[in-house]
């Protein structure tokens, strides 16, 4: 009590003049942002700044312009490596956005809400196990030796486990992994979006004679247009930071799979077993800039994100 | 009137057929999701109670022993003398102490974005938004580029420094005060004389509960279930967290790697239990959390 009574009596003082307040306050702000913002130098701002510093000079520090870009276009494995990166991408989005689309809506229009809700934690539980063990789960799950789907697996021509890996595989596999750890959660989100549209605009679409599947196609999915957006740029994203999961398939097929599959390993195997960190560098600006573009169009043009209410 | 009976009827027909069509196809929808999403976990989740002999011949399904899971438990755990145990220990220190840094560090820096005034805020909230929504892969190289030449490599700060960088936190707390605590709360405490660090401890910590429960969620996850930088950053095996460690056990085991992995009681059993015990701390936060999840996500892209 006293001790309050005290602070307030050395601070009034200022309590009326403004500008030494809003001085005390402006470095209460920085002291408040002091730690993250050192965080935020060192392994945001920094090694962004790094990596194009290395990507534009060689291994003694001279600046070399766009060689090092030169180089590692001009490597056999770089157009390889960005196309697998690409079928995979176009086909982790394409059944990502219109199965959890279908999902959310059914699950919200055409299911009880109990039987909903089930359904929608069994859907989230693998996101559980995302990284190393999904990889190691599927694993098992195209082996036609332990498989519980093995009828499948011969159905589709695949008797043994070599052929399951087939290099030609694996943007089929990588998607199904992604999937299966990623969609769940997407479901419960798209879920809850579909949740916030009022229940007359529904009522009133019915009253129109619209169906069902009428009413999501004009009405639900235009909605959370915006959300759709969203898990679309997000899932981009991750989709352009292959690393683990290719290297396990790659040491699981006893190396058929090409060890620098993905871009990220490329860039890996440049570093690590040609020991060129500027090459490897050049590989990261290049990922980095497909990254910021994503992102950037995320903040400016979805209206997305909320920067200042003021 | 009988025309309009057989119509009734026929349109009655058609409302069954268009109920029942739908029907068919949404249950067939909903069923195959489910096999695809659960067959795999229950797959797992039996895997263990069986040998390696049993898991190849016997239905996939089926459930062998308890007795098998002890000696499955025993042969995973004498790997490399009881590398599992320090591989978990060293996940739980590299997941808590970036945890206990990123709270540290995101909670008052949020709240500083969201409700003080300073020189430099926008740009910081601006580099906060495009590194939360960047790859985070992408930086992994240059980032321990920078170790390298700072002589960090091989140290636990090598990976509890990255990972208690977490934009996507701060991002969390800024939306979250900004949204929950009115500014002029404040104005009226600093009118009554507190400090700027009263009005932070006193006034916004006790509120940030919430989005402390929903940062730590998603650090912890996030860092748990990590691969890429501790694999790069971390030599030695005796280092390794679980994830990392289990991509060591893949390479022992001989249905993967006939050569290396001979000779060894690592089989598809034990390498199934490791991950049924590599995961079970994030499966826990799983089953308790699709709330969280939820309301994370719908904060991290606030429609309007």
């Amino acid at each position: 009590m006293t001790l309050l009574e005290t602070e307030r009596v050395a601070v009034s003082p200022l309590r009326r003049g403004t500008t030494p307040r809003r001085k005390a306050r402006g470095r209460a702000g920085y002291f408040f942002v002091a730690g993250y913002a050192l965080l935020l130098l060192a392994f945001g701002v920094f090694p962004t700044g790094y990596a194009f510093y290395l990507a534009l000079t060689n291994d003694r520090g001279q600046f070399t312009g766009l060689n090092q870009f030169v180089k590692v276009i001009q490597d056999y494995r770089f157009a390889p490596a960005f196309t697998h990166m690409l079928v995979y991408l176009v086909m982790w989005l394409v059944t990502l956005v219109v199965l959890v689309v279908l999902t959310a809506v059914v699950l919200r229009g055409r299911v009880r809400p109990g039987t909903s809700a089930l359904f929608r934690f069994l859907y989230y539980i693998p996101g559980a196990l995302a990284g190393v063990a999904s990889v190691l789960v599927w694993l098992f799950m195209l082996d036609p030796d332990v498989s519980p789907v093995s009828w499948l697996l011969t159905a589709m021509g695949l008797k043994t486990f070599a052929a399951a890996l087939a290099p030609g595989n694996l943007p089929l596999i990588l998607m199904l992994i992604a999937f299966w750890t990623g969609a769940g959660g997407w479901m419960v989100v798209m879920y809850g979006a579909l949740n916030n549209i009022p229940d007359e605009v529904l009522e009133a679409a019915r009253m129109d004679g619209a169906g069902p599947w009428r009413t999501a196609w004009h009405i639900q999915i235009p909605m959370i247009r915006q959300w759709i957006v969203y898990m679309t740029i997000m899932a981009f994203a991750t989709g352009t930071q292959l690393f683990v999961e290719p290297q396990l398939l790659q040491t699981a097929s006893l190396g058929r799979v090409s060890p620098t599959w993905s871009p990220n390993q490329l860039a890996y195997v440049y570093a690590f077993q040609q020991g060129d960190f500027n090459g490897a560098a050049a590989i990261s600006v290049v990922l980095l800039a497909v990254g910021l573009l994503a992102a950037g169009l995320l903040v400016a043009r979805s209206n997305l994100f909320k920067l200042d209410e003021k | 009137m009988t025309q309009t009976a057989l119509s009734l009827t026929a349109v009655k027909r058609r409302i069954r057929l268009s109920r029942t069509l739908p029907f068919v196809v949404v249950g067939l929808l909903l069923a195959l999701l489910l096999v695809f999403f659960v067959l795999p976990v229950i797959w797992l989740l039996l895997a263990p109670s069986k040998t390696a002999g049993e898991v190849v011949r016997d239905n996939p399904l089926s459930f062998g022993s308890f007795h098998q899971i002890g000696t499955a438990w025993r042969h995973l755990f004498a790997f490399q003398d009881g590398a599992m145990v320090k591989w978990l220990r060293n996940s739980a220190v590299y997941s808590g102490g970036s945890l206990i840094l990123t709270l540290a560090v995101s909670v008052p820096a949020g709240y500083a974005l969201a409700l003080t005034n300073f020189r430099g805020r926008k740009t910081l909230l601006v580099i906060t938004l495009v590194t939360m929504i960047m790859p985070q892969a992408t930086l992994v190289l240059p980032i321990f580029l920078e170790l390298n030449r700072f002589h960090l490599i091989g140290t636990i700060w090598s990976v509890i420094l990255p990972f208690s960088f977490y934009p996507f936190g701060v991002y969390l707390v800024y939306i979250y005060f900004g949204s929950s605590l009115p500014r002029d709360l404040l104005s009226a405490a600093r009118i009554d004389g507190c400090t700027e660090w009263q009005l932070f401890s006193r006034i916004a910590l006790p509120l940030a509960k919430p989005v402390v429960g929903l940062v730590a969620f998603f650090s912890f996850v996030g860092n748990w279930n990590n691969f890429f930088l501790p694999y790069l950053v971390l030599p030695n095996s005796e280092q390794f967290p679980v994830q990392v460690g289990l991509n060591q056990l893949l390479t022992s085991t001989p249905s993967f790697n006939p050569v290396a992995g001979a000779g060894l009681n690592v089989t598809i059993p034990e390498l199934a239990l490791a991950i049924i015990i590599a995961i079970l701390p994030v499966l826990v936060l799983f089953l308790f959390s699709q709330r969280t999840l939820v309301s994370g996500m719908l904060a991290g892209a606030s429609k309007e």
